[in-house]
């Protein structure tokens, strides 16, 4: 006999799916934990007591302001660019069809298909070739680059639901390619780019091995982390820092969840 | 006279498809022309051509006398209902009816009045606050209408716009549409791929087939004296008789063709042809009986009247039609 | 509507610099995509590919042993020290552990990926996404700190295994040769925990991508015929899904091929790809040697996609 197809999962397939998701924040939960351990010189589990004097400490660290201040700037103008280059090319993979599209949606996820560290060095050695000092821009120029790709997947994703007819209908009833871009094609891709915005800056925010190399003296966040992490010199700090970047970085992701979810749905009403 | 819309030997060519291949036309003002075809015939290109979607590769397209090539379609006053009614989504629907005067700067109070009106005019008075997800197929269409008609385009273009509908919808909308361009005296052109509603509502039908325009003609003229094989297939269901049927049923010896209707079963009246076959089989469709008869090897479609008596299948039957009804065609 | 004063067939109503320009644009639509293609082109041709090129060119270079200049002549004799013992060994403990993250990966991802793709609905499925999303998204070097924290000799794990009385089960494994060490935070094991940790969400999403392609039906069909789960799973389910976990294991192997920080952070001392190249470009001042690394997994990369490519991945991605 056969039973009809039940809608509750076999258990064992529970268990391991809540096993997996178990393995995946636990972690991120013991970060949280650690921030306010009273242990200063170890790792020591279960912490001895909880403490929120390392929060003041952290909030009086000049270099962690200053870490602080750069990852904001450096992420902020990565985005920009990396928005008007993403959506530029979205628009013409999408909304066009010439000769070598493949190519360029290639040349566009190349940055982040090819692993960190060759394009962290190959910038470097481009860098010392034509005698560019590092600066704020060294670091921005890396990152823009492989930001374009975020926000590329998400302007063609929904580029792709707007119906072609909608443009055309813009055009049909009067409005030129101007006009039919600020009428009808920004507000139907605005959601995405928002959302793309928000996911490249949560990834140049959090960028370290490119920056590595294209950083020279100045430490972005992450920077100042991994310096932690090699040589450490207040791991209470450390743990605090260490739990403000996760919940920084949520907050952007959580709004390009919903941005999108609403957004996508708005847009495939269309038809 | 100039046309509304004319073209003059018109080729749409991509790559080695002809979409569209050497057409000429003309579209009378006020006239309701519908160009009928299969999908892929080029109806719907010759439409795109119209609006300004697509580019001539060939030939000479004028509207109102003046040349339309290399002009965008936001500079034609040509509007257009899409199939897919492509209604803005992000937009309330009194949004999308003023979209036009908006891009064309006319002012707030004027345009939002004028919408309204096109509004009641398809019958959706106050629904203007709602958004197209709201809204049902049917009045999408009509909203869809209405935005393409505040313009006061000289020339409405309709891709297949009753193609959604379900069949009740769809009839009620083919009478509105037919009033509403009697009102309105604008040149309609329909593109559709279903003859019956071509037939009942165009003055004139291109009916279209790979690329090239097969017939073009009043709605009886196509149906009644179709000139190709195509066209008597397409529109309507016609016996099409090669030359040598033709020439035994009296006609002259080229493709013909015969409209079931045209037969009728008994013997001949005075200047009828009649021909004795045997009854195949028989199928009641309501208002007729659609029997097909045997005659020396060639099957006859003939459409009798229902409640006519209907011989038992294998028996002998005389039918009889009238000569003009057989219409020789061209062989192609 | 009947106006009496209807509009010129085509208007012209001017509409001045930016009406001119659109008019231009849409004659001209490959002028357009040109317009729209230059500055991203621009941006990626010359800043990224141009250093691409500059690094690979670098690798056709050598360096002079004496002087520890690079000479600018052109040879194979960088690629040549590849295959010495030292470098060749990197190369393929990363290969192998690049292999070994993605293998793993697909098993812990793939319940998540199945359970979210059948059986979580409405509310339970933007649960599943944003529990995969957010530990994707955060912080790469907080997860990786996370697993300093729970490997670390007095830490959380050695805690746990104390509580459940199976110290001397973490202590014969620690004894093993290779995979062990004296503590998890400097052995291969740990290494290991903590890549397919932090690569192992990017293999959800495609495996969660391709199971929703599958019908429902199509595994009520195969039980219909007669197939137990276990027939369901290998004949129906894993080859759907299939394409999925390669679309993942593009992420999860290319990731760990060139990560160089996990490794230091949490390993033995023995190097992999990424450290050589670092260790390469920054202490030894050995640029074409680093080039010459970096090659390496651009090649590797270069074969699996193409293979992945043949199998369909590119559409579960």
């Amino acid at each position: 006999m056969r039973s009809d197809r039940s809608t509750s999962a076999p258990l064992p397939l529970k268990i391991a799916a809540g096993a997996g998701l178990l393995f995946l924040h636990v972690p991120i939960l013991i970060i949280f934990l650690y921030a306010f351990t009273t242990e200063e010189k170890s790792y020591q589990f279960p912490p001895p007591g909880l403490t929120l004097q390392w929060f003041a400490v952290t909030w009086n660290r000049p270099d962690v302001w200053a870490a602080l201040t750069l990852s904001v700037k450096v992420a902020s103008i990565a985005t920009v660019i990396a928005l008007v280059l993403g959506t530029l090319t979205a628009a013409a993979v999408s909304q066009t069809r010439f000769f070598g599209r493949e190519a360029v949606s290639l040349l566009v996820i190349l940055p982040i298909a090819l692993p960190g560290i060759i394009t962290g060095i190959a910038l470097r050695s481009a860098f010392s070739i034509l005698d560019i000092p590092f600066s704020t821009w060294t670091i921005v120029l890396g990152h823009a680059t492989f930001c374009i790709v975020v926000v590329y997947n998400n302007a063609v994703a929904r580029f792709r639901r707007i119906s072609g007819s909608l443009v055309e209908a813009s055009m049909d009833l009067g409005a030129d390619g101007f006009q039919t871009f600020r009428y009808v094609i920004l507000p139907n891709i605005g959601t995405a780019l928002l959302a793309g915005g928000m996911l490249a800056f949560a990834l140049s925010f959090d960028e370290v091995i490119v920056t590595t190399f294209t950083g020279g003296q100045q430490s972005t966040l992450p920077i100042w982390m991994l310096e932690e992490l090699i040589r450490p010199r207040q791991r209470p700090v450390t743990n605090v820092v260490a739990m403000v970047v996760v919940l920084v970085t949520f907050l952007p992701i959580l709004a390009a969840y919903y941005l999108t979810r609403d957004g996508d749905q708005v847009a495939g009403s269309g038809k | 006279m100039t046309a509304a819309v004319s073209f003059e030997a018109v080729s749409r060519h991509f790559g080695a498809v002809k979409a569209v291949d050497n057409v000429d036309l003309a579209i009378a003002e006020g006239e309701f022309f519908a160009m009928l075809g299969p999908s892929g015939s080029g109806k719907t290109t010759c439409l795109r051509l119209m609006a300004g979607f697509e580019q001539p590769t060939a030939g000479h397209i004028e509207i109102f006398g003046e040349t339309a090539e290399g002009v965008p379609p936001y500079k034609r006053s040509v509007n257009t209902v899409f199939q897919d009614y492509a209604l803005f989504p992000h937009m309330t629907i009194v949004e999308n009816v003023a979209y036009g005067l908006m891009v064309k700067g006319v002012g707030k109070a004027e345009r939002l009045k004028a919408a309204e009106e096109a509004l009641a005019m398809v019958k959706l008075p106050g629904y203007g606050t709602r958004r197209p997800g709201q809204l049902s197929g049917g009045q999408r269409q009509r909203v869809a209408l209405a935005r393409a008609l505040v313009n006061k385009p000289r020339v409405l273009l309709l891709d297949e716009p009753l193609g959604a509908l379900d069949l009740k919808l769809r009839e009620q909308m083919q009478e509105e549409l037919k009033g509403l361009q009697k009102s309105l005296g604008i040149t309609f052109v329909f593109v559709t791929h279903d003859q019956g509603e071509a037939l009942s509502m165009a003055d004139r039908i291109a009916v279209f087939n790979d690329g090239r325009i097969q017939q073009l003609g009043t709605p009886e003229e196509v149906y009644k004296r179709p000139r190709t094989r195509f066209v008597a297939d397409f529109v309507g269901s016609s016996n099409v008789l090669t030359p040598d049927v033709a020439a035994r049923l009296g006609g002259p010896r080229k493709d013909a063709s015969l409209r079931p209707e045209a037969i009728r079963l008994g013997a001949a009246a005075s200047g009828e042809t009649a021909v004795t076959g045997c009854l195949l089989s028989s199928a009641f469709l309501g208002a007729t009986h659609r029997l097909t008869v045997d005659v020396e090897g060639a099957r006859l479609a003939v459409s009798a009247p229902a409640g006519s008596p209907v011989p038992a299948i294998g028996e002998a039957v005389t039918i009889s039609f009238s000569p003009a009804d057989l219409h020789p065609m061209e062989a192609a | 509507m009947t106006s009496a004063t209807l509009p010129a067939s085509i208007t012209r109503r001017d509409r001045g610099l930016t009406g001119r320009l659109s008019d231009t644009l849409w004659r001209h639509p490959q002028l357009f995509v040109a317009i729209l293609l230059i500055p991203p082109l621009l941006w990626l041709g010359i800043i990224y590919v141009g250093s691409l090129f500059a690094l690979l060119a670098q690798s056709f270079f050598s360096i002079d042993d004496f002087s520890g200049l690079v000479t600018y002549e052109l040879t194979l004799s960088t690629y040549g020290q590849l295959w010495s013992d030292a470098n060749f060994d990197i190369i393929v403990r990363t290969v192998l552990m690049a292999a070994l993250v993605t293998l793993a990966s697909a098993v812990v991802a793939f319940p998540i990926a199945y359970y979210a793709a059948r059986y979580a609905r409405g509310r339970m499925k933007a649960f599943f996404y944003l529990a995969v999303m957010l530990p994707l998204w955060s912080s790469y070097l907080v997860k990786v700190y996370a697993w300093k924290l729970i490997l670390a000799k007095e830490g959380i794990l050695t805690w746990f295994v104390g509580k459940l009385h199976l110290t001397w089960l973490l202590d014969a494994w620690l004894a093993l040769p290779i995979i062990g060490g004296s503590s998890l935070s400097v052995s291969y094991t740990g290494t290991f925990l903590v890549f397919l940790y932090v690569w192992m969400p990017f293999m959800i999403l495609p495996i969660q991508a391709s199971l929703e392609r599958v019908p429902g039906n199509l595994i009520e069909a195969s039980a219909d015929l007669g197939a137990t789960p276990g027939q369901t799973f290998r004949s129906v389910i894993f080859p759907l899904a299939l394409p999925g976990i390669v679309a993942g294991s593009i992420f999860t192997f290319s990731l760990t091929l060139g990560d160089y920080i996990i490794p230091q952070i949490v390993g033995s001392s023995r190097l992999f790809i990424g450290q050589a190249v670092y260790a390469q470009q920054g202490t030894a001042g050995n640029i074409p040697l680093a080039a010459a690394f970096s090659v390496v997994p651009i090649v590797i990369m270069a074969l699996y996609l193409t293979a992945a490519k043949r199998m369909g991945a590119f559409n579960a991605l």
